[in-house]
């Protein structure tokens, strides 16, 4: 009997259930009785179920911060896309009322606005049955605390065909009063993402001298750079952290303000200067990284000179950790893979490998070295002229000649400019090429790296992130005749110069860094340590 | 007498084409690509033929044997001039076992030198190898013509230094299809300069690349499409250098390696002589002069040959059509007589 749920005026109930009793028909006033009943019994039922649902949709709210004023309406990603687009007011319209405080006021709510809840319900629960949204929906349902979500904004350097990123660019670059500098040339259509500048307009032409925003030896530093008189990932390393030391000798805190907020918004124009003078590096991103958390770690107390003097330490005991004696650690664990009467295989000019070959001489293994080299940048002749300094007896190729020379090798010693996340190598072009072949030919491939060129990036192919060397450096003039002079003007033609390439973990049999020699596939293990120790 | 002058006007031809061989093949690019020097060997043996005394076919085969021998040892690598030779050997043979009517090996051994139609013989050969002739005229058009089949459009293709052959196939296809062509330069001697640079010409699209980035562009190249300096036994390759490192990558990212080579290219050898099959020019190429002290104390190497082996490579495109590499020994017990392989 008590089928109506709510207690409602005892005395229609009587009524309705003499009625029922008495097997007479409802009268009219009845019946509108009993919907009026149902009706009320379903809005408290509503009621309950809406208090449920906003108290859910509140918290992913808070949980996602959004930074820009749109993510708020996108944000309760338990309401996807393809819903809330025909529904656009009435999605709103639950949002606007969950911050509402009171639950008291949900009854004042008009018809239309519980119908269009209603609707928007359903539309949540349809695409919530569907396989994709609703693990979404699931998730943003539990705060999220291990899995981190990795919001990366993409480098400049690599968007150079979106407008709106190159706009942004100029104008951040105006607001530090450095020059914009243009690329040069025809780009492969495959690189049109990529800048490539030309080594014969400097971005140091364009400024004034003397600089007023720039100290003169990041000047100096970053004309070194793009005239590529210094090269080499430890190398730039080292030159931008004397520069920075420079810097922070000469600094003065202004007035009312704080050494360790202030010289790092210092830095910020110097560092935007050598990004457009070149790339940076991997090495150079992870030192300058270094640099700013030690200065925002000076404490507020501490004196001008007392600050600067721990600044000067600090960066000179990275400089002796992480470079100086990590290459003394690599030299001790590659040496013991040197054996006599090796034939050992180098490519172009690392400092590392160059080193290890120089300290094995000296513990007098026997062994002779061969050095490949390829165009245009014919680093490896640099390489030659150390080696053969020291008395090793050397071979030098080029590396067209690879498949006649591999043959008599016995280990192929490989520099690299950074290790990424995913295992893969990068380092100078042609890397690839060589481990390839020599794993062909069944040699082993060992790879040497400092551990602070790990970085976090993930690569798979050489094209999404690479650096576009000067294309007038491939032109060659021999018997008097340059083939390509003109290219410029023949509009088919394009000339592609690339500076890095990455290779694949399956080439590489061992990577041997300053913690041990380890496979390359262990290197996110190594970078996770690293962040924890941080 | 004019019989006289006419032996000498022959010697004189020979020792001119003789000095440039030997010139002409330095290694700095041929000056003369393959197939000048395959007509030019066809030509003097057809002179060779008509002029110099012989009374059998056996005595026609120990001459053109002699000649050919001298050819080759004025440039070992240039392997088309012995290829021609031994063409010409067998047209003789066919030739001689056409006009004898017999077709049995062993009746020909003892056949051929005796004195046996002696004239018809002579009109039959010069007449084969002017057919020869022609067909090496024709064999770049032969080649080019098949390009429509292998190209589509909107297709990336890497090529490695500079061929005729595929030079005249890439513009064929060009005519009717828009694709894109990456050139490996091949230092030192940078021939892919040069191959850019005509085919930007003919409007196809071209990018060229240095050699240490052909693995790094691989993986966005649909076609790799090379011509060859020579064509072994085992269907194998004797190329420019740096083509082994183009086939290596291409297997790794399964792209198809197709060569384009004429069927005068194709020679009985056998790629297993370490000692013969490399050739070297002046290192002055790869670590010039100017780098001074340190020239005394290092070895620089500088072949100019690759060897491909025939796992690596799809498909050859002659002349007659296209061929897997297994086949190529078929087509070889086609063109030479088996006798005939050591001059």
């Amino acid at each position: 009997m008590a089928d109506c749920g709510e207690p409602d005026g005892p005395g229609n109930k009587d009524d309705i259930t003499r009625s029922k009793n008495e097997g007479k028909e409802l009268s009219k006033e009845e019946k509108q009785r009993l919907r009026k009943q149902k009706k009320q019994q379903k809005k408290q039922k509503e009621r309950k179920n809406e208090k449920s649902e906003t108290e859910k949709e509140k918290t992913p709210v808070s949980l996602l911060p959004p930074p820009r004023p749109v993510a708020t309406q996108k944000a309760p990603s338990a309401l996807p896309a393809p819903a809330s687009a025909p529904i656009p007011v009435p999605a709103s319209a639950p949002f606007h009322s969950s911050p509402a405080p009171s639950p008291a006021d949900k009854p004042a709510k008009s018809k239309a606005e519980l119908k269009a809840e209603r609707r928007a319900r359903q539309e949540t629960d349809r695409a919530a049955k569907q396989p994709g949204s609703s693990s979404s929906g699931i998730k943003t349902k539990v705060p999220l605390s291990e899995l981190n979500p990795v919001v990366k904004r993409l480098p400049e350097h690599v968007q150079v065909d979106d407008p709106a990123v190159v706009k942004r660019l100029a104008k951040k670059l105006e607001r530090q009063q450095i020059p914009l500098r243009s690329d040069y040339g025809y780009k492969v259509s495959l690189f049109s993402h990529l800048h490539q500048y030309s080594r014969k307009a400097p971005l140091t032409q364009q400024l004034s001298i003397p600089s007023t925003v720039i100290h003169p030896s990041i000047v100096r530093l970053g004309l070194q750079y793009s005239q590529g008189i210094v090269a080499g990932s430890n190398a730039r390393s080292v030159a931008l952290l004397h520069a920075f030391k420079q810097v922070i000798r000469d600094y003065t805190t202004p007035p009312n303000e704080e050494l360790s907020r202030d010289l790092v918004n210092k830095l910020k124009p110097y560092i935007s200067f050598l990004n457009q003078c070149r790339p940076l590096s991997a090495s150079m991103g992870n030192a300058i990284k270094y640099i700013k958390k030690e200065i925002s770690n000076i404490p507020s107390q501490c004196k001008e000179e007392e600050a600067k003097t721990k600044l000067l330490t600090c960066i000179d005991r990275y400089i002796e950790e992480k470079i100086v004696l990590a290459a003394k650690a690599i030299s001790k664990y590659a040496i013991e893979k040197i054996s006599d009467g090796d034939v050992i295989l180098v490519y172009g000019c690392s400092s590392l490998v160059n080193n290890i070959l120089c300290e094995a001489f000296e513990k007098s293994r026997k062994f002779r070295v061969i050095v490949v080299d390829s165009r245009p940048r014919l680093e490896g002749r640099e390489a030659l002229r150390r080696l053969v300094q020291r008395g090793i007896s050397c071979t030098y190729v080029l590396i067209s000649a690879l498949s006649y020379i591999l043959p008599e090798v016995s280990k192929v010693f490989l520099g690299a400019h950074a290790l990424l996340a995913n295992g893969y190598v990068m380092s100078r072009v042609g890397t690839s090429q060589i481990a390839l072949v020599a794993r062909t030919f069944n040699v082993p491939v060992l790879v040497c790296c400092e551990t602070y060129k790990f970085c976090e990036k993930v690569q798979t192919d050489s094209f999404v992130s690479n650096e576009l060397d000067d294309p007038d450096d491939l032109m060659v003039t021999r018997k008097g005749k340059t083939q390509l002079e003109n290219w410029q003007d023949v509009s088919s033609l394009g000339l592609l110069n690339l500076v890095y390439d990455v290779t694949p973990p399956d080439f590489v049999d061992l990577v041997i860094t300053d913690l041990g020699m380890i496979p390359c596939t262990s290197v996110p293990v190594v970078l996770r340590v690293k962040n924890l120790d941080q | 007498m004019p019989g006289a002058d006419k032996e000498a006007d022959l010697t004189e031809r020979i020792e001119a084409f003789l000095a440039d061989l030997k010139r002409g093949g330095c290694g700095t690019g041929p000056i003369r690509g393959s197939g000048e020097t395959a007509r030019e060997t066809t030509a003097l043996l057809r002179k060779v033929t008509a002029q110099a005394r012989w009374s059998s076919a056996g005595d026609l085969m120990e001459i053109i044997r002699k000649e050919g021998r001298r050819m080759t040892a004025a440039q070992p690598s240039e392997t088309t001039v012995g290829n021609m030779v031994l063409r010409v050997l067998k047209i003789i043979r066919e030739e001689y076992a056409r006009s004898r009517g017999s077709s049995e090996e062993t009746d020909q051994q003892e056949s051929l030198h005796k004195l046996q139609h002696f004239v018809h013989l002579k009109a039959n050969v010069i007449e084969a190898i002017n057919e020869l002739l022609t067909e090496l005229d024709g064999t770049t058009d032969n080649i080019a013509m098949q390009a429509l089949e292998h190209i589509h459009s909107n297709e990336v293709i890497m090529t490695v230094g500079r061929s005729r052959t595929v030079e005249a196939f890439l513009k064929d296809a060009a005519r009717k299809r828009k694709f894109h062509v990456i050139v490996a330069e091949c230092a030192p001697f940078c021939q892919g300069h040069e191959m850019a640079t005509n085919l930007s010409k003919a409007s196809i699209e071209t990018t060229v690349i240095a050699d240490a980035a052909i693995f790094a562009v691989m993986s966005r190249v649909n076609k790799v499409i090379i011509g060859t300096q020579t064509v072994l036994a085992n269907g194998g390759l004797r190329a420019v250098n740096g083509t082994h490192t183009v086939a290596l990558a291409a297997r790794h990212h399964s792209t198809p390696l197709i060569v384009c080579a004429p069927m005068f290219k194709l020679s009985p050898q056998f790629p297993n002589e370490e000692d013969t099959f490399h050739k070297f020019v002046s290192p002055h190429e790869v670590l010039p002069f100017t780098e001074g002290e340190i020239l005394s104390k290092v070895n620089v190497h500088c072949p100019v040959f690759d060897y491909v082996p025939p796992e690596l490579i799809t498909l050859f495109i002659s002349n007659i059509g296209g061929n897997a590499p297994s086949y190529i020994y078929r087509l070889m017990s086609e063109l030479y007589h088996p006798e005939d392989h050591d001059l």
